[in-house]
């Protein structure tokens, strides 16, 4: 059954705060049996070296995608993934990673494509649990098997693909990687690999409001206000639009997508998990180049 | 799965990483990582003194020394929340330090990809290893050139 929310103050100005919880709330609840803590880190290794205790690990790359089609896992293989991790359909799920929750975003937003009901984001992350001295093992969890439900996947909701996004140019989309990246100077994050876009650029009409304008210093999201004024303010987004996000794969945008839907209450935001790397090297479809970040 | 031009001792590391079970290699990995020597301190002072390797997914750094009887030496760091990016910086360290830069420039550009450890690691985050291996080489290129 699920756990009860974080009524902390913080929380409570979202239009979902349910969708959050802080450190002192997990800290408080890790022995309860309805609760998994999932891991989810850009560094494959990070768990090894330490987690929090009980947490179970979900690497984006080879546990939430198929490793044959460029696509996430099917419904079968993503329930014998849940019952293999001992999370039941009914479990509370707290996601939580480093830089900043990116992956652990992502994984929340892959798990969501299957309507699993209750997910929510550790605020801060991986960096903040670590900063206050809380607990870390390197125990591997005991976590019994559960028999995971096949419930299909439902993407149509939240995730666009490269027709959708074609059909929807005109309307809001938001590019949430970095600003060279976004005029095209750059085919990748700085310091980042190349990860093979032929062209440099963005989606015609899209804004730049790269996803790190969300988060505090700490890791932890920004106020409501703040959330409002930019992306309402700045990117001149209505809270009824229709929106697309993207990066580069899609793991940044789902930080993005994860504010606006739970932390702003926008019901109609869809995360292009194709991005840069598809729509980049598309054959046929349009770009721009060095159009002012905020035009 | 090896072949002459790899030195044995890295070929030794990349045998045991394939015949380890898929599970155990992550474990071997985070080993590396954990067994990375500290920098000396001529370059723990001085950390421009190390070349980036930016195609790492996390910070790591690497500088290379060329001894007078052409022995190569190795010295690279990434931050300890970079464990991935550490431990391949520790197989390099451990299958190439010591050995003659001929040698180490002999080494296939590819051989990361021939670690077994694509399948549990990702393509993906193998590719800063490869980078890594590059800059080692070229490094020492560099060295060879100026003397």
């Amino acid at each position: 059954m699920a756990l009860p929310h974080d009524s902390d103050p913080k929380l409570a100005q979202y239009a979902h705060p349910e969708k959050l919880v802080t450190t002192e709330w997990l800290a408080s609840h890790l022995d309860d049996p309805d609760l998994v803590v999932v891991e989810s880190d850009e560094d494959i290794l990070l768990y090894e070296t330490g987690h929090i205790p009980g947490a179970v690990k979900v690497d984006w790359h080879t546990e939430l995608n198929d490793q044959l089609t460029r696509d996430y896992l099917d419904a079968e293989g993503f329930a014998e993934l849940l019952s293999r991790k001992g999370i039941g359909r009914d479990s509370t799920v707290v996601f939580y990673g480093d830089k900043s929750n990116w992956w652990a975003a992502y994984a929340l937003w892959v798990f969501s494509l299957f309507g699993h009901e209750d997910l929510r984001l550790l605020d801060g992350g991986r960096a903040k649990w670590e900063a206050e001295d809380r607990p870390m093992t390197t125990d591997a969890p005991e976590r019994q098997p559960t028999d995971y439900p096949v419930v299909e996947r439902d993407d149509a909701r939240i995730r666009a693909f490269r027709e959708d996004v074609l059909a929807h140019l005109g309307k809001p989309l938001i590019d949430v990687r970095s600003p060279d990246e976004y005029t095209g100077k750059l085919l990748h994050m700085a310091n980042y690999p190349q990860e093979g876009a032929l062209r440099g650029g963005h989606i015609p009409g899209a804004k730049s409001v790269p996803w790190a304008r969300a988060a505090n210093e700490d890791g932890t999201f920004k106020s409501r206000e703040e959330l409002e004024s930019l992306y309402g303010g700045e990117a001149g987004l209505e809270a009824d639009d229709e929106v697309v996000v993207y990066c580069r794969i899609g793991e940044r945008s789902s930080h993005t997508w994860f504010a606006l839907t739970h932390l702003l209450g926008y019901e109609h935001v869809r995360n292009y998990d194709g991005s840069w790397t598809e729509w980049g090297n598309s054959v046929r479809v349009p770009i721009e180049r060095e159009a002012d970040a905020t035009a | 799965m090896t072949d002459e031009a790899v030195p044995a001792q890295l070929a030794e590391i990349i045998d045991d990483f394939a015949s380890a079970p898929p599970r155990d290699r992550l474990e071997m990995l985070l080993e590396y990582s954990q067994s990375l020597p500290p920098l000396p301190e001529r370059y723990a002072a001085h950390p421009e003194r190390l070349e980036p390797v930016p195609e790492c997914q996390s910070p790591l750094f690497v500088a290379t020394e060329l001894d007078e009887d052409g022995t190569v030496q190795i010295f690279a760091d990434a931050p300890p929340e970079s464990p991935t990016t550490r431990g391949f910086a520790g197989i390099f360290h451990a299958g190439l330090d010591g050995l003659p830069a001929a040698d180490v420039l002999a080494v296939p550009g590819d051989v990361t990809a021939r670690m077994a450890l694509a399948e549990v690691v990702s393509p993906l985050r193998l590719r800063g290893a490869a980078a890594l291996l590059g800059r080692v080489q070229r490094q020492v290129r560099d060295q060879l050139a100026t003397r």
